[in-house]
């Protein structure tokens, strides 16, 4: 029972970190039709400026300024690169996106180097917050799970009660009739775009040192982040959450019960062979839960697109 | 308005007929793998036109799909690695049970294991092309490369499976023991998959794929099935893939799950796009220049693939035609006869345009050293000159490089911009 709680915050936490990014690029997606496959690389930019930040001025800086200086750093991509490519139409937008990413992470490789940075939790948060059946949750997941909720319920304030929300909406539906009741659309695209990636800052910031500031981390994380929008339904704000905390839970929970998947042959009526080496199933009778764990997400993915191609919660497909 | 429309389709009807003028880009291709081996005989170089042949059928098959049919895949190094992997099994059990089996026909049973997954994957992935398909060719990607570590009977988990080919049945004698007898047998396979490849793109199903990428709805007005024709094209290409994987099992004896990578998928469809996805032999440029860029580049700097990543970048903005694209562009000009109006302005420009590349390499070479190299380690060679990495003189050399070529190649763009109208437009034609 312990453990079910210790997963389920594990879970949550893991969920909500997605939810920051999953939220920015459906968003992004819905508005300008564009799967932004940089979107993680943005959050890898954000734990390394904040790492780099935190050198000078500790942690707390950085969790405003790298989000911020990511955010610029997105709103010029949309100007100066996406704008450009999107006359070409929507194959090239994302063969940019894909090109933008391999060059993001070589440029951090470039200045931060291939190995993991030491880029840790600040002081003031290093303790247990408390135990549950001997297992201690760091008071620095309570926060991030904190952070996480208070963002989610701004973006919701900001989407639904405040005017800019309101013309982001219509402008997600019809682009066309605001630009002609004068509103700047290709503005208002750059700040989402913008406000997209700086939520991958914050995501970034918060998660580097949970999870490590290493080059890889955009790619680890950024596949996942597809998967998720796509089972949550593409431009679904609420099918992002669903899917994000479905994720999060399904992979934490798989990462720890060590089930063995030789009980299920034994089950069927299939007897252990003496030599395994010899057996062309011995694969099946060694695997284990947590094993394949990682590609449950890629699984659960491909099941959703065969039998409900528009997602979860989604209402076209794209 | 019909006559028009009938010259029309008379100038974009294939000719009927096999001219000589047109087999003569075939007949010295052909002529030139020929020779080259003797022209270059040394081993390093063989390998690097064994991987460059490998690449070329990989990069046509990919560009079956992207170019042709309009569909972006991030996970098309599964084909090219489950093909190879079928091989390498095949190569084994000949060691092992002694099956009479010539190494030379091995690429074709990799084509078939290909086209057999792709008949499966293509089941459901080719019902939408664009974003959806995009996505699922990634999920589907990450699950088979991910399966590598799991399924260690099939993949060989971490260290992979490798074999030996010469076990085979001698093929007129020959037993592959040499680079250079492989060479020959992938320069076959190179050529015989090539051909094939753009009689598939001359077929009435490679013709749909055109009109299936460019305009769905309207093709299926016209009675065709848009997702059949994609599942053709889909499946084509995986057999194709599959010959590649066949070709990498031979020449390299062994296969990694990294061979099934995302970083595969994503190099594959970088090379392609770099060639240039519009033209058929796009494809050809981009894997013979991406090879030449990989062995030169990784040999003199540690950063090439951030150099290689920005090339990409800037050729999606700029040059979406690719390097082909670039090269056709010029054909109106050559038909004018007026492509000698180009080659001073040309000069003019490109050359400041290098020496501004130069310049920020220079700057971003020292950049790296001084970050990265052992405390006290200021020393540092770049362009056969060996210099104080934290001498602030090299950094100004690099940046008045940098900044006069820039300035040098803004200067004279209006020229190159007057020079290409001139060349384009027809003598005494209102311009």
């Amino acid at each position: 029972m312990d453990l079910v709680v210790i997963n389920l915050i594990d879970g949550l936490v893991t969920g909500l970190l997605l939810f920051l990014l999953s939220s920015g690029l459906t968003l992004i997606f819905s508005m300008m039709g564009v799967l932004n496959f940089a979107h993680a690389s943005f959050y890898m930019l954000g734990a390394y400026f904040a790492y780099q930040i935190s050198l000078y001025v500790g942690f707390w800086p950085g969790l405003i300024i790298a989000p911020v200086l990511v955010g610029v750093l997105g709103a010029l991509v949309e100007r100066y690169g996406l704008r450009r490519v999107h006359q070409y139409g929507h194959v090239p937008e994302l063969i940019f996106t894909f090109g933008l990413a391999l060059l993001i992470e070589e440029i951090v490789q470039f200045f931060w180097g291939k190995n993991i940075v030491p880029f840790e939790e600040p002081a003031a948060l290093q303790f247990a917050l408390f135990n549950i059946g001997g297992n201690a949750v760091p008071a620095y997941k309570v926060f991030m799970i904190f952070v996480a909720i208070a963002i989610f319920l701004g973006l919701l304030y900001v989407l639904t009660k405040t005017r800019v929300g309101m013309i982001i909406q219509a402008a997600l539906s019809y682009p066309k009739t605001v630009e002609a009741l004068g509103h700047n659309v290709p503005l208002i695209f750059m700040g989402v775009f913008g406000v997209g990636t700086a939520l991958a800052g914050v995501a970034g910031v918060i998660a580097g040192p949970v999870l490590g500031t290493f080059p890889g981390m955009a790619f680890l994380l950024g596949s996942i982040v597809f998967v998720t929008i796509v089972i949550g339904g593409l431009g679904s704000l609420f099918g992002a959450l669903v899917a994000s905390l479905l994720i999060g839970w399904l992979t934490t929970f798989a990462a720890t019960y060590n089930f063995e998947f030789a009980s299920i042959l034994t089950a069927f009526g299939m007897e252990r062979p003496e030599d395994l080496s010899e057996s062309y199933l011995r694969d099946l009778w060694v695997l284990t839960l947590p094993q394949i764990g990682p590609i449950l997400p890629y699984l659960l993915m491909v099941l959703i697109l065969v039998v409900r191609p528009y997602g979860l919660f989604g209402k076209r497909d794209a | 308005m019909t006559q028009t429309a009938q010259e029309r389709a008379h100038v974009s009807a294939p000719a009927s007929g096999i001219t000589l003028s047109r087999l003569m880009p075939w007949i010295i291709a052909i002529l030139f793998l020929l020779i080259m081996p003797i022209l270059f005989g040394s081993n390093s170089a063989i390998t690097i036109m064994n991987q460059m042949m490998i690449t070329i059928v990989f990069a046509l098959a990919y560009n079956m799909l992207l170019g042709q049919g309009g569909m972006l895949s991030f996970g098309h190094a599964v084909y090219m690695g489950v093909g190879g992997f079928m091989c390498m099994h095949i190569i084994r059990m000949v060691e092992k049970y002694g099956i009479p089996l010539p190494l030379p026909v091995l690429p074709l049973f990799g084509g078939l294991f290909g086209l057999g997954l792709a008949m499966i994957i293509g089941s459901f992935s080719t019902r939408k092309a664009g974003t959806v398909f995009a996505m699922i060719s990634l999920g589907i990607g990450e699950l088979i490369a991910a399966c590598s570590v799991i399924i260690v009977v099939f993949f060989g988990g971490e260290e992979g499976i490798s074999g030996d080919r010469t076990y085979g049945l001698p093929f007129f004698g020959i037993e592959f023991l040499q680079q250079k007898e492989v060479y020959y047998l992938l320069a076959f396979w190179t050529v015989l998959s090539t051909i094939l490849m753009y009689l598939f793109s001359r077929t009435p199903v490679g013709r749909m794929a055109n009109a299936v990428r460019d305009n769905p709805e309207r093709a299926e007005f016209l009675g065709y099935s848009a997702r059949w024709v994609r599942y053709f094209s889909f499946c084509a290409s995986g057999f194709f893939a599959g010959i590649a994987g066949g070709m990498f099992a031979i020449n390299y004896e062994i296969l990694t799950g990294e061979q099934l990578s995302l970083i595969q998928s994503g190099a594959i469809l970088l090379i392609t796009f770099l060639g240039g996805v519009g033209l058929f032999f796009g494809p050809i440029i981009g894997a013979i220049v991406f090879t030449l860029l990989q062995t030169v580049l990784s040999l003199q700097t540690e950063i090439w693939q951030l150099y290689v990543g920005a090339l990409f970048v800037a050729a999606v903005m700029f040059f979406p035609g690719g390097l082909a694209g670039v090269l056709m562009m010029h054909v109106p000009a050559i038909r004018l006869g007026k492509l000698h109006l180009l080659i001073v302005p040309y000069i003019r420009t490109l050359v400041p345009a290098v020496l501004c590349i130069i310049g920020v390499a220079v700057i971003l070479e020292i950049l790296f050293h001084v970050r990265h190299s052992a405390p006290g380690d200021n020393e540092m060679t770049l362009f056969w000159i060996t210099f104080d990495s934290h001498n602030p003189v090299a950094w100004a050399i690099g940046a008045v490089l940098a900044l006069g070529g820039f300035w040098l190649a803004r200067m004279s763009a209006p020229d190159l911009r007057d020079a290409w109208h001139r060349a384009n437009t027809l003598d005494g034609g209102a311009a």
